[in-house]
């Protein structure tokens, strides 16, 4: 190293101090050091989170199912031989499921045992075996294997949540359960399948028959509603301050209010929605129509203060050339101005939308927080966003609830990449060199 | 807007030169910017079919008063406009003309080349498209030749013309801006110090170009080089604090100065 140092300080002025030079370029080293370090934090907190969620949410994308073989009883489907689906739709396939598993653990007669055993099985398995039915009558009077779900409970054992080495009366599995589960464990009957109910089905009490769906579709149905008011009203806004209006008092006292309402706690714009949208209006409640409206106000602000800057960064040169060979006003602004400053706009608007998607404090306010099990058909039906989804999932007690929190994170943060791709795709398409 | 007194208008056209043709005619126009006295009672003529320099020191008004012209001050907050301006005998700043159709009539050449983010013919079309001159395609695409053509540009961007305009040199995007005033077509152009920008080469392209259009507009040109006025113009006028302090034939102005503050200027004392 001295080697190295010593014929740079030969054109170091002898009237400069050496030291100085040395410690200023130390604080630059420093500084990049600083740098690096808040950044590799950054990203490891990220990592820690992203890690800790994933880990937690995967196992929620796998669902146990159990393999039993259903004889499509005639006498019980379809006693008098119609045909008709009404009469197979209301059939009673929890009995074809008990006496499978009947036939399959002879053992269990006491009603209680009976039960339990019957406990193994999803609430929701006869859906399945309805559906089956519907679909091609034909299989009556078939035996074949069919693959439910489980309870919640046994899809818990079988991903290792629940302990065998406590005592029975410390788990939600009995001793019998679990001789029953080991039973079908040694004859293949359990498999881990890929959950598609959690993705296609609307919120349930049951962990394994509860999805996303529901919550993705009301989503996007607020984003969208979000979306169609807020975005052309605060660029219409933004246009018309940087471009038309007259710069005086009024305007100044408008621009301080735009800068004041983006600081205002979203909650509050959850009350205004209640009380404005909901109480005056009678708009109608929990749905994605009223809760666009209140993100829009949360998010016009935002939306305007970074639309002026973007429309306030096109340089006036551009301007003027176009003034100069006779462009009206208009055609100014929209041949030019808006065209060069949409990068910054949607930039404006992505992280805007992103504020959005993870607001649910203004929504629990206009009644979105509602246990709604459909799926939302259209705007003005009631609806829960994903947010919401994860809270209320949170707050229940089910075991199973609590890898379905995370996925449905997961899946929010997937969501919010899918927007942000298509909005980062769509600014390549604006940006211009000038 | 304090329009002129009627007689003060009717003065105007017999004072005319003999020779060339008054193209623009300039009478008792001030200008203010907030409090800032920019233009004071400036009288100026301008013959068609010449080049007029302007020539001054920095924040003299010369390009204020250029801007006036074409009433881009009107978009400038707090700028106020008095006094007449004639062109071709109507009031430019009159109550009922559209400034749109003006600055269709008066082009205009910034100091710094501003051509817009887009491709070379849509810089040239885009004066023609929004005052719907040139009806097809075919119509179009000969404007834009014409105007390439008459700003010299043509040979060298006849096989890019779907290329960015910002992707030309400095003289060439200066050029094109040119070619993008005139595909509309006006009578006069109005040049703001076009060449301040541009290295030598660059510069003598636009001042042989400006020569050259002199044959079919009327030109004005604002300048800081004393060498380009008296290179491109016929008449030039000198500006020093917002008044003008002298207006003659070129030649006269820089042999024989009759004010000393002119002679200070373009001798090199001041300014």
């Amino acid at each position: 190293m001295t080697e190295m140092t010593a014929p740079r300080a030969v054109i170091r002025r002898p009237d400069l101090s050496e030291a100085r030079v040395r410690r200023r370029y130390a604080a630059e080293r420093r500084f990049k050091l600083y740098g690096v370090l808040a950044i590799a934090l950054a990203i490891g907190m990220l990592g820690v989170l992203l890690v800790s969620i994933a880990s937690k949410g995967y196992s929620a994308f796998v669902q146990t199912h159990v393999g039993l073989d259903i004889t499509f009883d005639p006498e019980v489907i379809d006693p008098d031989n119609t045909g008709d689906p009404a009469v197979i739709g209301l059939a009673n396939y929890d009995k074809l499921i008990r006496d499978s598993l009947g036939n399959l653990f002879p053992d269990a007669t006491s009603r209680q045992d009976r039960r339990a055993l019957a406990d193994l099985v999803s609430g929701g398995a006869f859906f399945t075996l309805r559906n089956m039915a519907l679909d091609d009558p034909g299989i009556i009077g078939t035996t074949r294997r069919v693959w439910v779900e489980t309870s919640d409970d046994l899809d818990m054992l079988r991903k290792g949540y629940i302990p065998r080495d406590v005592a029975e009366g410390e788990r939600r599995v009995t001793d019998k359960q679990l001789a029953w589960y080991d039973g079908l464990d040694a004859q293949d009957r359990i498999s881990l399948q890929f959950n598609t109910t959690f993705f296609n089905a609307g919120d349930s009490r049951e962990p394994e028959l509860a999805g996303v769906w529901g919550a993705l579709v009301g989503t996007f149905l607020t984003m969208l509603v979000t979306l169609v008011l807020s975005f052309p009203l605060g660029v219409a806004t933004a246009i018309y301050l940087e471009e038309f209006a007259p710069k005086n008092r009024w305007t100044d006292l408008i621009e301080v209010n735009i800068n004041n309402l983006a600081a205002v706690p979203s909650i509050v714009f959850g009350l205004l929605g209640l009380a404005i949208f909901l109480g005056f209006f009678g708009l109608p409640r929990s749905a994605p129509l009223v809760g666009g409206m209140v993100l829009s106000l949360i998010l016009l602000p935002t939306f305007i203060i970074a639309s002026r800057v973007a429309v306030k960064a096109v340089p006036p040169s551009i301007r003027e050339a176009a003034l100069g060979v006779g462009a009206s006003k208009l055609q100014v602004v929209l041949h030019h101005v808006l065209p060069l400053a949409m990068p910054g706009i949607l930039t404006g608007t992505i992280i805007g939308m992103a504020h959005a998607l993870g607001e649910s404090a203004p929504l629990l306010m206009i009644g979105m927080v509602a246990f709604i099990v459909d799926i939302p058909g259209g705007i003005t039906d009631p609806a829960t966003v994903l947010p919401v989804q994860v809270y209320l999932w949170a707050d229940s007690p089910e075991r199973a609830f609590v890898e379905r929190t995370s996925a449905a994170i997961l899946v929010l943060l997937a969501f919010l990449i899918v927007m942000n791709a298509l909005a980062v795709l769509l600014r390549r398409r604006f940006e211009r060199r000038w | 807007m304090v329009l002129a007194q009627a007689a003060d208008v009717s003065d105007i056209a017999p004072r005319a030169h003999p020779g060339p043709q008054v193209k623009i005619s300039a009478r008792h126009v001030n200008v203010h910017y907030g409090s800032k006295h920019a233009l004071k009672d400036v009288d100026l003529d301008i013959n068609q079919n010449q080049v007029a320099a302007l020539i001054g020191p920095s924040g003299c008004g010369k390009s204020t008063f250029l801007r006036c012209l074409n009433r881009m001050n009107d978009v400038i907050e707090g700028a106020r406009v008095e006094g007449t301006i004639l062109i071709d005998g109507k009031d430019i700043y009159d109550r009922d003309l559209d400034v749109v159709m003006l600055r269709a009539r008066v082009g205009m050449v910034f100091q710094k080349p501003n051509p817009f983010p887009k491709s070379v013919y849509d810089n040239v079309a885009y004066g023609p498209r929004i005052h719907g001159i040139g009806a097809g395609r075919a119509e179009l695409d000969e404007i834009v030749q014409t105007s390439l053509e008459r700003a010299g540009l043509w040979g060298e961007v006849k096989d890019r013309l779907n290329d960015p305009g910002t992707g030309l040199s400095g003289g060439q995007q200066q050029r094109l801006c040119i070619a993008r005033a005139i595909a509309v077509n006006p009578e006069v152009i109005l040049m703001d110090e076009p060449c301040s920008a541009l290295d030598p080469i660059a510069t003598a392209r636009i001042e042989e170009l400006i020569d050259e259009l002199r044959e079919n507009f009327t030109i004005v040109i604002v300048t800081h080089s004393m060498q380009q006025a008296a290179r491109v113009s016929q008449r030039t006028a000198f500006f020093h604090l917002g008044e003008v302090v002298e207006t003659g034939d070129t030649e006269e102005i820089f042999t024989s100065p009759k004010d000393e503050r002119t002679q200070g200027y373009i001798t090199g004392r001041f300014g």
